[in-house]
């Protein structure tokens, strides 16, 4: 075990175009046959890091290096990224950007084709690859056409295909519904074997450990916290302090005050053993057995008998009845092409349904424009480059007022007033291009709430966050919802339909599948199954504890939690 | 916009199998052949074979029929212009003055207007489906590989075919753009008026700048980590080798496009096929 494969010795990156080092002082060792798993929150470095072990530092991002950087025996600091990308094979987070080919065979012949590999062979390294990911029946398919998972089987391949010692993974799950990130996981641990190097660069710790891994590096503020096996790295309480969420259960078993010790495994739910600690979680399942409140006002949105397809033939979607109660909170999920987004479209009116009816308080909204659908639904894109169009905050959130001919006064009142709920303020004068992720976020948010809108809509509002921006976007809505402000969020992420939202909205293949509590369905096998959910892993902890009422369980752990997060 | 460039679908025809280097050389043989002749007879001929070729290539009207209408009042109008402009370009040209009848003042129509304008609208009329042939059937990737074997830059040839592959996700991106603008109220129809409007297409394609960039920059990264441009040359996965179709078509062609030289160089004795003497 002495002859690491890539040693960071005494390594310091600081990019030209920053004042301060993004990575300090570096020390780590990573061996043949390892799985690593590398976590922390955005900006931490991580990726950085992972751009330094794939050679995009310092070829395409260039900046100053302190210290030594070793991979197979070439200099990582000097080496040329073809050099490295012969021992280093990354696996990009957005895979629909990465493919350079117009059909699945031919982006995963990219890299050979640059090698100069000669046609036939490279037609039977494809063949072969291919049949490893089980895509060879795709060969000839658009990559763009194909669904989540199988995209992700593609950009694999382009980067198996060259056989590399290390395979890195930057944000894997990034954009995948949960079964397609379980699925991805799996494929994962099926190519690590004892001769190559996994390296998974990931926050959604809960999914990744769903497969063993050997070792987790925690990473902050450039620096390397922790590198430890899972078993120490979960039985110590520091991810939470770094901003990384803990696997559910183990928040769970924490919130009972049970110590997790390494020999319980703690690092996969199927694993973990409760032992003599499982009275103490009945103990406090039953002093905060608590009943959730649905909402049971007025409907505010009301859609009947929605029928809707592209071509006329092939129905998207299939008679939905949905009623939005006012003050609402909705999650609406479901697999990638279940028709989620379609439904949106139809309803802030992108598209026109044939057949059925959306009314708002009663009022049909057949026959608006899509101007005058705004007043009463707002529609917010996953991507915030996509909205904005102004250099200044202030006068991006005035946008829709302007061009509605307000008075410059009216129109100071309404933002000011909007800035102030979506705390903005402090920036008001600020260049956008100042702001982060997460306040570029806001700042679409505030210029569709300036119009008023009865119901906002907003698309995976936090893809690709990790737990303290999630946390940010999700806290800020959930103070607009407070205030009486209807909200549905298009989302795959279980973690927020279970916390944030009470009710889900399920759909799969175009047609309503469930319409209940989120707790209920992430319980209930058959709907996780047809919507390519995950089962939450409180409900397994809840069985392993025998908790008669798992359910209930869930839902007081999501009380307990809400309660613990308006005291903070 | 309905019709896509290069919305190449995998057909099994005859053309669709061709090379792309050979659909080019064809395309460029046959319209240079066209754009060096005013013989009517020769021109037709063209046209037959463009015509039979869509047949072959399975290219349905519906699929073309857009750009068709385009193309059609682009025709109508050009031939208008040129009878308003010049007249008498056909008397001029073929040295006889045979009037049909007459207008007013300069405006006379003469059989040998006629048919030098149904000449140059019939020389437009076979290159198009050529092109359309050209840009339906083509794989643009195995396109690049065919410009790359006959000299040009491989780092060119795949910027191209890369370019037509984003095509379709930049449109995409343009819609949603678009949508979301007018949600937010942006008129983008022909009621607003024209300097307004220019404003609105600005604050669409901001973002869509923005969305491009980011695009740009992941990619031009996959391609770096995959080991883009590292060595002089490069393979291709979809190059297509000549074959004996490609030969006969191209022969095919090129005779034809000799073919047509030597009646203008021997027949005709000039570009112009003249009946008039």
């Amino acid at each position: 075990m002495d002859n690491a494969v890539i040693e960071f010795k005494n390594y310091s990156f600081k990019y030209h175009s920053q004042a301060d080092y993004t990575l300090h002082d570096i020390n780590l060792k990573i061996f043949k046959g390892e799985k690593i798993l590398i976590v922390g929150p955005s900006g931490s470095g991580k990726s950085t890091l992972g751009n330094c072990i794939n050679g995009l530092i310092p070829n395409s991002y260039k900046g100053e290096i302190l210290g030594s950087l070793n991979i197979a025996g070439i200099d990582g600091s000097n080496a040329s990224i073809f050099e490295i990308s012969k021992e280093v094979g990354t696996v990009l987070q957005d895979s629909d950007g990465q493919f350079v080919g117009l059909s699945v065979a031919e982006d995963i012949a990219f890299a050979l084709e640059n090698d100069n590999v000669l046609q036939d062979e490279m037609k039977a390294r494809v063949k072969q690859i291919s049949k490893l990911v089980d895509m060879e029946n795709f060969l000839k398919s658009n990559p763009y056409e194909l669904s989540g998972g199988q995209k992700q089987r593609v950009s694999l391949a382009g980067v198996m295909v060259e056989d590399t010692k290390v395979l890195l993974f930057d944000e894997p799950l990034a954009n995948l519904d949960p079964k397609t990130g379980k699925i991805a996981i799996e494929l994962i641990d099926n190519i690590h074997n004892e001769d190559n190097i996994v390296i998974i660069i990931e926050h959604r710790l809960e999914d990744v450990l769903y497969k063993d891994v050997d070792r987790i590096i925690l990473v902050d503020n450039g620096r390397i916290i922790i590198d430890d096996t899972p078993k120490i790295v979960l039985s110590s309480n520091i991810l939470t302090k770094y901003g990384i969420r803990e696997p559910l259960y183990i928040s769970a078993c924490r919130y009972a005050d049970i110590e997790i010790k390494p020999e319980m495994n703690p690092e996969n739910i199927d694993k973990f053993i409760l032992g003599n600690e499982e009275k103490k979680l009945n103990d406090w399942f039953n002093k905060h057995n608590v009943r959730l409140k649905p909402n049971t006002n007025e409907a505010v949105l009301e859609i009947n008998n929605l029928s809707f397809s592209y071509d006329g033939e092939r129905k998207i979607l299939d008679n939905i009845n949905i009623d939005i109660k006012k003050g609402e909170m909705v999650s609406l999920v479901g697999k990638n092409g279940a028709g989620k987004s379609t439904l949106a479209k139809l309803i802030v009116r992108f598209e026109k349904l044939d057949q059925g009816d959306i009314k708002i308080k009663g009022e049909s909204l057949l026959g608006l424009t899509i101007k005058e659908t705004a007043k009463h639904v707002g529609i917010v894109l996953q991507n915030p480059n996509q909205m904005i169009s102004k250099n200044l905050i202030y006068d991006e959130i005035a946008y829709g007022l302007r061009i509605r001919d307000y008075s410059e006064e009216d129109i100071k009142i309404k933002v000011d007033d909007v800035m102030k709920i979506c705390g903005l303020s402090p920036f008001k004068n600020w260049p956008i291009s100042a702001l982060s992720y997460g306040q570029k976020k806001r700042v679409t948010i505030a210029s569709i709430l300036v119009l008023n809108p009865e119901i906002l809509i907003l698309d995976e509002p936090t893809a690709g966050q990790d737990y303290k921006h999630y946390s940010e976007i999700m806290e800020f809505l959930k103070t607009l919802n407070n205030n009486g402000q209807t909200i549905i969020l298009i989302t795959h992420d279980m973690h927020l339909m279970l916390e944030y939202t009470y009710r889900a909205i399920v759909l799969s293949d175009g047609k309503k599948l469930a319409d209940k509590p989120s707790y209920e369905i992430l319980s209930d096998n058959e709907i996780i199954e047809k919507a390519n959910l995950k089962r939450t892993s409180l409900y397994d902890l809840a069985v392993k504890a025998h908790i008669k009422e798992p359910l209930h369980f869930i839902e007081s752990f999501i009380n307990y939690e809400r309660r613990k997060f308006d005291e903070n | 916009m309905k019709i896509k460039l290069f919305s190449y679908n995998q057909l099994d025809t005859f053309i669709h199998k061709l090379s792309g280097f050979t659909k080019l050389m064809c395309f460029l043989l046959l319209t240079t052949t066209v754009m060096l002749t005013y013989d009517l007879r020769v021109i037709l001929f063209v046209l037959i074979i463009s015509m039979y070729m869509l047949k072959i290539a399975k290219i349905s009207f519906s699929q073309i029929k857009s750009m068709l209408i385009y193309v059609f009042i682009f025709l109508i109008t050009n031939f208008i212009l040129t009878f308003i402009f010049a007249p008498l370009q056909g008397v001029e040209i073929y040295g006889t003055k045979h009037v049909i009848f007459e207008i007013f003042g300069p405006f006379v129509v003469t059989q040998e207007q006629m048919l030098y304008q149904i000449t140059k609208l019939f020389k437009y009329l076979s290159v198009i489906p050529l092109g359309i042939i050209f840009f339906l059937t083509t794989n643009p990737s195995e396109f690049a590989s065919s410009l790359n074997k006959i000299g040009l830059n491989y780092k060119v040839c795949t910027v191209l075919s890369l370019t037509l592959r984003y095509f379709p996700d930049v449109q995409r991106d343009f819609n949603s753009i678009s949508l979301s603008q007018q949600a937010r109220g942006l008129d983008m129809s022909s009621k607003e008026k024209m300097t307004k409007r220019l404003k609105n297409i600005i604050a669409v394609l901001t973002p869509l700048i923005f969305s491009t960039l980011d695009r740009i920059e992941l990619i031009s990264n996959a391609m770096d980590l995959r080991g883009f441009a590292k060595s002089k040359t490069r393979t291709w996965y979809s190059y297509k080798p000549l074959n004996k179709k490609d030969f006969i078509t191209l022969s095919v062609c090129l005779i034809i496009f000799i073919g047509s030289l030597l009646i203008s160089q021997f027949i005709n004795k000039s570009i112009y096929w003249n009946p008039f003497i």
